[in-house]
């Protein structure tokens, strides 16, 4: 396991100095080349080109920072406003951005990238290319090699003949045993090199981080109006409407009860249940505000009930050792239940399997089910009923820094994953 | 017949005392809060305990607690729990031990006298008395399965009412058929969903809710 790690960091490794030296010389070469051409003009229209390609090839690498070290690398790229037409428009949209920071760090990045981290990423694969070279010298190589060049350098041992040969196989054989314990740390350090200039600087991830609570702020003022409209409105035509009907009902018994007791008697009961179907409404209302198993057992019964209240089995797993705060509750309940009337509704699923954990200061949800797969949280989820659904639920975790992602691949099955940083109590 | 009454509104307490007087009832106590209603069971050893979910001083499922917890002590004692809202997952928490004796109830049923009293009654003599929200939402959950499936309308009607814990007198008076019929559709459903058939009314009742919250 150790060794074929090793082999991996090797070629990883190697693939990046190849892969990297070239794209990283040519991108840092056209940048060069499209900024001279600014002043003929014809900068104004290459420079975004070369730049975007920069962005792309640098979040690539941050890509497999995570996924071959796993070292992140945030991205520090702001949100460009809005292009304007015509050549105006494309000297600002350039200006933006060669005015942002982290275009030149980029930039410093590629320079860094084909020379130091080039190297960097290189090592691994020379320990392990070392253990070969020794053999091969060792093997008999090295006779046609010194007498050609009288004395061939293996490393720091200076081979002239069968034993100093050996002795650089034996080397190499250090080197590869080297190669196994220290590879994965050589690929690591490659990528610590490059996150010093990718990663945002203070400034920008503070700067990133306005931007982010502004949005975010704005999606919870917004719900929570919206939720306000809508209990306003259930209340108006639902509740109250009935509460009226009843008055009036009971205006009428009133005015009939001694004319025409048995006619009041029919009114009594409409009345009756104007007022059971008002309650029922109320219930309703209520549970959609504040659920009541929410407010008397927490989340993992809360989330129990909802399960048995599905029209299709759900299998429930809750662990949590505490409470968390009860607006996260309350955000992850009603999550979880759009989640599943989804799922419901659209994934033709026999089962659904919800697991709710906490681990490393993250409520972390993930809710499975066996249907068709084919859910996006960009079209609103599968109903495409839009601005609700998945990305409605994206927009309340978000208040919460919370997050989620959608698995769901044509065919099935489909994991929606919720992680919400929180603390329990 | 003795009850202990809890039940933290006022309006409700009230409401609830005088109808129970009405109906020949003695209230034994009526309190407010949790820790009242576990000193009056222990303490009073009413037929009947009427308890509401949720209670002072912590507003959560107090009530419900406590119910569960006197039931432990004492196997076997008739509680009805109301409710606002009723939730399969309290029903399932008050079947769990399998004995009689349990009611679960929308707070709502309490606007028809005469069938509350004969769910009180019914709780009291150890049958059952499942508020039909419940058997509701266990027969939708329940209708894609086969078994459920091959049932007649009219044995839906029956098993619905019978979940509820009513008698076959009383399912014969709602549906304005014989007893002997509904006995005939009794012994039907029970043969369709492979029960053992028992002449209990109420292990009768807590085998079709048992085989209708497996699901």
């Amino acid at each position: 396991m150790k060794i074929a790690n090793a082999l991996l960091a090797a070629a990883r490794g190697l693939w990046l100095t190849v892969f990297g030296m070239v794209m990283s010389t040519l991108l840092f070469a056209f940048t060069l080349i499209s900024l001279v051409l600014m002043m003929l003009g014809i900068g104004f229209f290459t420079t975004p080109v070369v730049l975007s390609a920069v962005r792309s090839y640098a979040d690539r690498r941050r890509h497999q920072a995570e996924a071959w070290s796993g070292v992140r690398i945030p991205a520090p790229y702001r949100k460009l406003p809005a292009r304007r037409d015509g050549f105006a428009g494309q000297v600002e949209h350039c200006l933006t951005l060669l005015k942002d920071k982290a275009t030149w760090r980029d930039v410093q990045w590629l320079f860094v990238d084909l020379s130091a981290g080039a190297v960097l990423a290189l090592l691994p694969a020379t320990l392990i290319v070392y253990v070969f070279w020794g053999l091969v010298l060792a093997l008999g190589v090295w006779k046609p090699i010194v007498r050609a060049n009288d004395v061939q350098w293996f490393a720091f041992v200076p081979v002239t003949d069968q034993f100093t040969a050996n002795l650089a196989a034996v080397t190499g054989l250090a080197f590869g045993v080297l190669g196994i314990f220290v590879n994965q740390y050589l690929l690591r350090a490659h990528f610590l090199l490059a996150k010093q200039l990718l990663q945002p600087t203070r400034e920008r991830e503070l700067a990133l981080r306005v931007e982010h609570l502004t949005e975010t702020r704005h999606d919870a003022v917004d719900s929570s109006a919206a939720e306000l409209r809508r209990i306003e409105r259930d209340l108006h035509d639902g509740a109250q409407a009935r509460l009226v009907a009843m008055g009036m009902s009971l205006g009428t018994i009133e005015a009939l009860i001694e004319q025409d007791p048995a006619r009041a008697k029919r009114l009594l009961a409409t009345a009756r249940a104007d007022s059971a179907e008002a309650l029922a409404e109320l219930r309703d209302l209520v549970r959609g505000i504040h659920p009541p198993v929410l407010a008397e057992r927490g989340l993992g019964d809360a989330l129990r009930a909802l399960a048995l209240r599905m029209p299709l089995p759900v299998e429930v797993d809750v662990q949590l050792p505490g409470r968390a705060e009860e607006p996260v509750e309350s955000a992850v309940y009603f999550a979880v239940s759009e989640v599943l009337t989804n799922a419901a509704k659209h994934s033709r699923a026999e089962r659904v399997r919800l697991d709710v954990r906490h681990a490393e200061g993250s409520l972390r949800i993930a809710v499975t089910d066996n249907g068709r797969g084919g859910a996006a949280p960009s079209s609103g989820g599968r109903g495409g009923t839009g601005g609700t659904g998945l990305l409605g639920i994206e927009r309340r975790l978000g208040a919460f820094d919370g997050v989620l992602a959608v698995n769901s691949p044509a065919g099935g099955p489909t994991m929606v994953t919720m992680e919400i940083p929180c603390i329990l109590r | 017949m003795r009850v202990v009454l809890a039940e933290d509104l006022f309006l409700l307490r009230d409401g609830l005392v005088r109808m129970l007087e009405a109906f020949d009832f003695e209230i034994a106590a009526a309190v407010e809060s949790g820790p009242e209603l576990d000193r009056a069971l222990a303490e009073l050893e009413p037929d009947v305990a009427i308890v509401d979910v949720r209670l002072p001083p912590s507003f959560t499922d107090e009530g419900l607690q406590c119910a569960l917890a006197a039931r432990r002590r004492t196997p076997g004692l008739p509680v009805l729990v109301l409710s606002q809202h009723v939730e399969q997952l309290y029903a399932r928490e008050l079947m769990a031990d399998g004995t009689g004796g349990i009611g679960y109830l929308l707070k709502d049923r309490v606007f028809d006298a005469a069938q509350f009293i004969d769910a009180v009654r019914r709780v009291a003599a150890g049958g059952t008395a499942m508020d039909p929200q419940v058997i509701s939402q266990l027969l939708t959950r329940r209708a894609r399965d086969t078994p459920m499936g091959r049932l007649t309308p009219r044995e839906r009607e029956v098993i619905e009412l019978m979940a509820q814990g009513r008698s076959n007198a009383a399912i014969a008076a709602q549906l304005q058929i014989t007893e002997r019929a509904v006995a005939k559709h009794t012994s039907n459903i029970f043969t369709k969903l492979g029960l053992p058939p028992s002449d209990d009314d109420n292990r009768r009742v807590l085998a079709v809710l048992a085989y209708l919250d497996r699901g």
